[in-house]
């Protein structure tokens, strides 16, 4: 009774990119429900029992494919894992009946069942989510087709499905973040470019240590990414292909130096800071023709640009009123209205890509914290608090922010965290080296 | 003042490369990525440090006139003990022309990474200005910052972070304008 179907060319594509997964969907259904804006949420107790291998290739995936869908969605605080332990029911076929009773009996309220196939360099993933108390199927099954080597893409993509569906949500958990590797005593730290899997898993690096390079950003189709590099001996930006990791300057002028980058939603347009005799003022550059706008022209600091995700104005931080705090202008200049107005400073602004917030570093007190607040600087609300949180970045679906938190000291090391904008479920992610200025990509297609 | 060591005068001065590559922090050459950049013009440029007891030495600029001045949190204004190291660095640099000057600004670790960029400039830029009132001619000069990228102290008590608060006049020889 397979309502699954093999991808047709027509609506197969690829990413070459990250690897290229394809996938199917039909139809939608309804609720098993986890309202995110709750104040309070009991995790919802789940079950993946491991995918059933519908060919000899499929067995080498089969239970590692569960195993990173239970980790996504247990990881997100908003849901717990059932052991296999705990299982009574036993899934050896895809389309066999659920057998609601046994999973009832160990109060799963969601089940995940799935199969694997694979042959030589491609695989097969499928699922169904089932709704157990409801005792039906919640939405339809979902298949994904690509490379063997993009297997945790596809457990991922399985994972956003059910989330997306039980919170109401868009996913996350099919994307890459890209940051800064750091090695090195604290006063001759070595740093590097690194891109990975949101988990920390599949690390690459894309630049080597020999200059200091900061703050990474992604375009809006994650395709390239600009950061901040000494390569010249002077702070300049750079843009890099993330495919060839061809890089390329993209402003560069004697004397001045520039830094803070970050991409206009049109993927061409790109704002930054640039310095000249001292003074630090925002501009943009069209990538593709390389004309230069000035935005601000003050004596102070300004820097820290973020476009809304319509394009049509930019949050930064300034130091006009004689301590950093945060503006919003139109994308094309003119006067900023302040938007920060609590005790303390403000910095590093980040629009939300669904535009309904606004993230960034408070220091008051000698602490530090990531918060969030409306776009009119509303509704703040701080989320951490530490010696040193800095730097949010936004998850895809702008409901989860990652950050960099580092410890006091001489041994003090960064690693990056994760946090709900609620302030639940923080996390460390899980990284090979110290790690700094993350910042997320979009969701992968 | 600030004492810096042997050891450390001698990297530090054997980082210098010629002219247009201040980076005496980085490992030297272009990253993996390739960042193509204005690197290209020449190689290490080493020089003597000389005896501290000798007054056209770098050594002596270094450690008895002093190469650097420190700041107020978040500040960039120059403190009268500032100016006075400035004065003499001033009165050195004119004397001794072959010197082209790098200044660095620094700040310390309290503070979001692109404000302490923003701030490290101003205070380089703060050097620069006052070191031009005094005689020495621009085109001798650039600045960078670091931001709070490369602290000298590594402890997290006001007592390292006045000393990371700093800008610092680095020399390197035959680069003049």
């Amino acid at each position: 009774m397979t309502r699954l179907r093999y991808l047709t060319p027509a609506i197969a594509f690829s990413l070459a990119l990250f690897g290229g997964v394809t996938f199917a969907q039909l139809a939608q259904a309804e609720p098993l429900r986890i309202e995110l804006n709750n104040p309070v949420i009991e995790p919802m107790p789940f079950a993946v029992p491991d995918f059933v291998a519908e060919n000899g290739g499929g067995e080498d995936y089969a239970a590692k494919i569960s195993r990173v869908i239970a980790a996504d969605l247990a990881g997100t605080g908003l849901f717990a894992e059932i052991p296999a332990a705990a299982h009574i029911a036993r899934v050896t076929s895809f389309d066999a009946p659920v057998s609601y009773p046994d999973w009832k009996a160990i109060n799963a309220q969601a089940l995940i069942t799935g199969a694997v196939q694979a042959s030589g360099d491609q695989i097969v993933v499928k699922f169904r989510l089932f709704d157990v108390f409801s005792g039906q199927q919640m939405g339809e099954g979902l298949q994904f087709a690509g490379t063997a080597q993009s297997w945790r893409r596809m457990a991922h993509k399985v994972a956003d499905a059910a989330y997306a569906r039980i919170t109401g949500e868009g996913g996350y958990f099919d994307s890459r973040v890209v940051f800064v590797s750091e090695s090195g005593p604290k006063n001759q730290r070595a740093k590097r470019l690194g891109v990975m899997d949101y988990d920390g898993a599949n690390v690459a690096y894309l630049t080597d240590s020999a200059s200091i390079v900061l703050a990474p950003r992604f375009s809006p189709s994650g395709d390239r990414i600009l950061f901040t590099s000494y390569t010249s001996g002077f702070p300049q930006i750079y843009l890099m292909d993330v495919g060839s990791l061809q890089t390329r300057s993209l402003e560069e002028q004697p004397g001045t130096m520039t830094f803070a980058p970050r991409f206009a939603p049109d993927g061409r347009t790109v704002v930054f800071s640039l310095e000249r005799g001292g003074n630090t003022d925002i501009y943009t550059v069209d990538t593709q023709s390389g004309t230069l706008s000035q935005l601000t022209d003050a004596p102070s600091i300004e820097t820290a640009p973020s476009y809304s995700p319509d394009g049509s104005k930019i949050v930064f931080e300034s130091d006009r009123s004689g301590t950093q705090q945060l503006y919003v202008m139109s994308a094309g200049g003119g006067e900023p209205r302040r938007i920060s107005n609590g005790a303390g400073r403000y910095g590093t602004p980040v629009w939300s890509p669904r535009g309904d917030y606004i993230a960034f570093t408070k220091q008051n007190e000698g602490r530090f914290h990531i918060g969030v607040m409306l776009t009119d600087g509303s509704e703040e609300k701080l989320l951490t608090a530490s010696f040193l949180d800095e730097g949010p970045t936004w998850a895809p679906n702008g409901r989860v922010i990652m950050f960099t938190r580092e410890q006091a000291g001489e041994g003090g090391q960064p690693a990056l965290y994760s946090v709900d904008i609620s302030g639940r479920n923080l996390r460390q992610i899980s990284t090979e080296t110290p790690a700094s200025d993350p910042a997320w990509s979009p969701l992968l297609p | 003042m600030t004492h810096v060591s042997k050891a450390l005068l001698v990297l530090a001065v054997l980082g210098l490369a010629a002219c247009n590559n201040p980076d005496r922090y980085g490992a030297g050459g272009a990253g993996a990525g390739g960042a193509g950049g204005a690197g290209g013009a020449g190689g290490i440029n080493s020089s003597g440090l000389g005896d501290a007891s000798d007054p056209a030495s770098v050594a002596y600029f270094n450690q008895t006139l002093g190469d650097r001045v420190f700041f107020a949190v978040d500040q960039s204004n120059l403190s009268d003990q500032a100016r006075a190291t400035l004065a003499g660095q001033a009165q050195w640099l004119n004397t001794n022309r072959d010197y082209a000057i790098i200044i660095e600004g620094h700040a310390d670790e309290q503070g979001t990474r692109e404000y302490n960029l923003a701030l490290g400039a101003r205070r380089a830029s703060a050097v620069q200005n006052y070191l031009i009132s005094q005689g020495v001619t621009a085109s001798r000069m650039r600045t960078v910052s670091y931001g709070k990228e490369r602290p000298i102290e590594v402890c997290s008590t006001e007592d390292c972070y006045s000393r990371n608060r700093r800008a610092v006049t680095v020399l390197s020889m035959g680069a003049g304008a």
